[in-house]
């Protein structure tokens, strides 16, 4: 069958990204031909500010090469642009006589500097700041002349004067307003910035509206004069008073223009085998400028090209980040506080530190924010902002971030921007700032997963994803945008956790393939990442309904023991309550001895782990132990770690103990998004640690105090306060509800801090404590889905010849 | 010169999943993809040595047990970006019966 036409006009970031996530989903749809007008292949436009300070080559920012157009079959013509599209005859014309057919046009054109009618802006040295030519013409003019002039104090223009400082000018920066930065910093932050820029040797004119350029008689410019008659001098002129979007081609072609192409929210213009997204268009009458939403723009173009009709675009918010080194700053949403309705701010200003933050709140939702100095909560604030978070549970300490104490692995670091570049961010791969800064660079990557999947840095324990984060938005300025919270479960599918659960509980599959089906997978049966998950939804919300499928768990579930490093199991035996008997405890040590056991130890949940078993030894000694299996390896019930209590503790006021082994054995073989983990102490002194578990209980004199949502792990979360019961069954039947509707709700591997996180602890209280019908349910659903589960090790000891999984084949 | 072993009939390699037949001097996982085709490949991920017998198998690929590295069963390659091989045996189905071809 012979491809259709695509046709691009624009070799720009918004253009090539389209067309990365068109080959992406449809590799062979289309014969593509791509022209740009710069003779470049397409460049990381972001980091030419980089390239003037002298801290990448134009090489470097190089995002697609020339070969990579050739391995993907497209035509690339460069030095080539388009001035004439035929829609009728469905053409494009370029200035060099070269032309191309199309079936279906994408337009990427951009935008390009706003030059203001100023007397004398023709003369030579006066220039906009946009691609690699405007950089080189600018080094260049750095080498024979000295004094450079920047109108316009917005971010574009404070990175270019940076960049001509560092290449040895004097810069004087010309702004019209009072403060610099007037669309991203309220006035404070804008005059620290002011403050620090001048300590680096910049000058600046505000409030100045500049009159006329004069000319040096020879054609060049030689000073600018302004409106109350100041006069300057300027052997280099750099205007960065905006941007406009590039649409003249488009409304030539008598296409609808208002300000920019207009676009619906599939990024298709009036005409309909014509799309474009980037700069140059105008959606719901917005034009972006920062890079992020031409992502987002390209992400859905690509899925409408490709036929697969998903997806639609709506508006993006966007943050602010100034790459400027040694400058901390961020701004996003709306922020003007002198606005007469009723918004509140909360301000913390440190001016002797250099610290400014200032939150903007309407109706419980952030609606602003501007950090100056202190830039490590920005991405924080702003995913909130985006998601439309209530804030009052977390009103009293919101600004002072998000806490990021608890987190191991980077000793203690929580702010990248003072961090060197030798200093090691990821604890777990032993990767340095410097080696993700540079991959951000060299490799043009613009979000969390590229940088986990190129260095590894963060793809493990994930404790130091906020630092990358924050490495990621500072190396990408106005290029970063956060993820969304909500986002696909994997590659596989476009839809998110939620939207899965939604779909398998109304259409009812029970098992994998029809739930893959039914939904749409893009793959014949997923992958590691989302067969997992699927599976866990599947048999939490249809228990003894659904199929279980053990091809789908990972190793450990799947053998209930856990991999070790060398490809040998560890074998932990329950131990209810932690309390065990001297027969129990001779017969580990004589397994132990029989399977000659490497390791035994101690774990930190009271009981004992075998370690070092081959796989073919596991079933013998499940036989030989007869006893159950911990789940120390699933996404499961763990331990109930507890204290000694009242039965022997001369200050425990409740039988802790008992009531550990008690909620050990009612929620036995209990699967979960993740691990679970339960503590009981007999009174406050809490030596169980039930304040870091996901259910902590502690006894008091007049009944159990029950805390949920803490966590001692990667990040150290201390568990927040549900309510207090009086008897032991109120405790069963609270701390169930409480797991049951986390077992219903949660995305597969949230632990129980996440899901409370996202759903806040009010939400939890209004399901637990005001619904007593609904909690009682939830507790039921629960006994019900554990109804007549049985130990996963005496299961395979009796079936253990249906398992030949177990067995080696030896030739 | 070829070197077939037989290692077990067919449907012992359960679906989506592996079996690790052990020689003299190595063990290979054969592994069962859900379209019923057959592959051999080292049980040895180019990481860190994972078994990746173990692994959860999706498409023609093996997901490592120890680290999650995407191994290819056609070819043993790594899925990019991460970068290595382990090497892949032939295989046939004859009679129900699963034969790896082992090298010299």
């Amino acid at each position: 069958m012979q491809k259709m036409k695509l046709v691009v006009v624009g070799n720009g970031m918004a253009g090539m990204r389209t067309v990365e996530e068109l080959l992406k989903i449809a590799p062979d749809i289309y014969d593509i031909t791509i022209f740009g007008d710069e003779p470049y292949p397409n460049y990381n436009r972001i980091m030419l500010s980089p390239v003037l300070a002298n801290e990448q080559t134009i090489d470097d920012i190089i995002l697609n090469s020339r070969e990579w157009y050739a391995a993907n079959n497209i035509k690339l013509c460069t030095s080539a642009r388009i001035n004439k599209i035929d829609r009728k005859n469905r053409v494009v014309y370029a200035e060099d006589g070269t032309s191309a057919e199309y079936d279906r046009l994408l337009i990427a054109t951009g935008s390009k500097p706003f030059i203001p009618s100023i007397p004398g802006k023709e003369l030579d040295g006066v220039l906009g700041y946009r691609d690699i030519k405007d950089t080189n013409d600018m080094i260049a003019a750095s080498k024979k002349y000295k004094h450079a002039v920047v109108i316009g104090g917005g971010l574009l223009g404070l990175e270019a004067a940076n960049g001509l400082r560092i290449q040895g000018m004097e810069v004087t920066v010309v702004h019209k307003n009072e403060w610099l930065l007037d669309k991203q910093l309220d006035k404070t932050a804008g005059k620290m910035l002011q403050k620090n820029l001048e300590a680096k040797g910049l000058n600046f004119l505000l409030k100045k509206n500049t009159e006329l350029i004069i000319g040096n008689g020879a054609g060049r410019v030689k000073a600018v004069r302004f409106t109350d008659g100041l006069e300057i001098s300027a052997d280099l002129l750099v205007m960065a008073v905006g941007i406009r979007p590039n649409f003249a081609l488009a409304e030539s072609a008598g296409i609808h223009c208002n300000k920019g192409i207009v676009v619906n929210d599939t990024m298709q213009t009036y005409d309909p085998r014509i799309y474009a997204v980037g700069e140059c268009v105008a959606h719901r009458g917005i034009s972006y400028g920062l890079v992020a939403p031409l992502f987002e723009m390209a992400k859905v173009c690509a899925t409408h090209l490709a036929n697969f009709g998903i997806g639609l675009y709506k508006g993006s918010v966007t943050s602010t980040k100034l790459k400027v080194t040694g400058i901390d700053l961020f701004s996003a949403g709306d922020f003007t506080s002198d606005v007469d309705d009723d918004r509140e701010e909360i301000v913390l200003h440190d001016a002797v530190g250099g610290v400014y933050k200032k939150l903007v709140i309407k109706n419980d939702k952030i609606i602003g924010s501007v950090l100056y100095g202190d830039t490590t909560d920005g991405s924080w604030y702003f995913q909130m902002l985006r998601d439309g978070k209530a804030i009052h549970e977390i009103r009293d300490h919101l600004m002072f971030g998000q806490d990021s104490l608890g987190n191991t692995g980077h000793a203690g670091q929580n702010k990248a921007a003072v961090m060197t570049n030798e200093m090691e961010v990821c604890g777990c791969n032993g990767v340095c700032k410097g080696t993700i800064v540079k991959a951000i660079q060299d490799q043009g990557l613009f979000t969390i997963d590229d940088v986990k999947k190129q260095t590894k840095a963060g793809s493990s324990c994930g404790s130091c994803v906020g630092l990358v984060e924050q490495i990621l938005a500072s190396t990408l300025g106005g290029g970063y945008a956060p993820p969304s919270t909500s986002k696909a479960v994997c590659g596989c599918t476009e839809k998110n956790h939620e939207e899965v659960r939604a779909e398998i509980r109304t259409h009812k599959y029970l098992n994998i393939p029809d739930a893959m089906k039914g939904m749409g997978w893009r793959t014949p049966n997923g992958c590691a990442t989302c067969r997992p998950a699927l599976n866990y939804y599947l048999i939490s919300t249809w228990p003894h309904e659904a199929k279980d499928d053990p091809q789908s768990r990972f190793i450990n579930e799947r053998v209930h023991a856990n991999i070790q490093k060398d490809g040998t199991y560890s074998v932990v035996p329950r131990m209810y309550g932690g309390v065990t008997t001297p027969d129990q405890l001779r017969k580990i040590a004589d397994v132990a001895d029989k399977y000659a056991v490497p390791m035994v130890k101690v774990t930190g949940g009271q009981r004992i782990d075998l370690f070092g078993v081959k796989k073919e030894d596991l079933v013998n000694m499940w036989a030989d132990l007869d006893m159950p299996s911990g789940y120390a390896y699933g996404k499961s019930i763990r331990t109930v770690k507890t204290c000694v209590g009242s039965e022997f503790c001369r200050f425990g006021t409740q039988n802790s103990t008992q009531m550990g082994i008690d909620i050990e054995k009612a929620f036995d073989h209990m699967w979960a998004p993740h691990k679970v983990k339960f503590a009981v102490s007999g009174c406050p002194r809490n030596c169980a640690e039930a304040g870091i578990k996901d259910v902590g209980i502690i006894g008091v004199d007049s009944g159990w105090e029950i805390y949920v949502a803490g966590n001692g792990g990667i990040k150290t979360e201390a568990a927040q306060f549900l309510c207090k019961v009086k008897t032991a069954e109120e405790v069963l039947e609270y701390s169930g509800a409480f797991i049951q509707i986390y077992r219903e709700e949660a995305r597969y591997l949230d632990r129980t801090v996440h899901w409370v996180e996202r759903v806040g602890l009010e939400y939890v209280k209004q399901r637990i404590l005001e619904d007593a019908e609904g909690r009682k349910a939830a507790y039921e659903r629960l006994l019900y889905a554990l109804q007549g589960s049985v130990d996963p090790w005496s299961d395979r000891v009796h079936k253990r010849n249906q398992h030949k999984e177990f067995e080696t084949i030896t030739v | 010169m070829s070197n077939w072993v037989k290692v077990a009939p067919f449907n012992e390699i359960p679906k989506l999943g592996a079996r690790v037949v052990r020689t003299k001097t190595t063990d290979i996982g054969v592994f069962r993809t859900e379209d019923d085709r057959i592959f051999a490949v080292n049980n040895s991920c180019p990481h860190k040595g994972g078994p990746l017998s173990q692994g959860i198998v999706y498409g023609d690929k093996v997901a490592c047990p120890l680290h999650s590295w995407k191994i290819s069963l056609v070819d043993g390659k790594a899925e990019e970006p991460d970068v290595g091989q382990t090497a892949c045996f032939n295989t046939k189905v004859e009679e129900g019966i699963v034969y790896l071809e082992l090298k010299e």
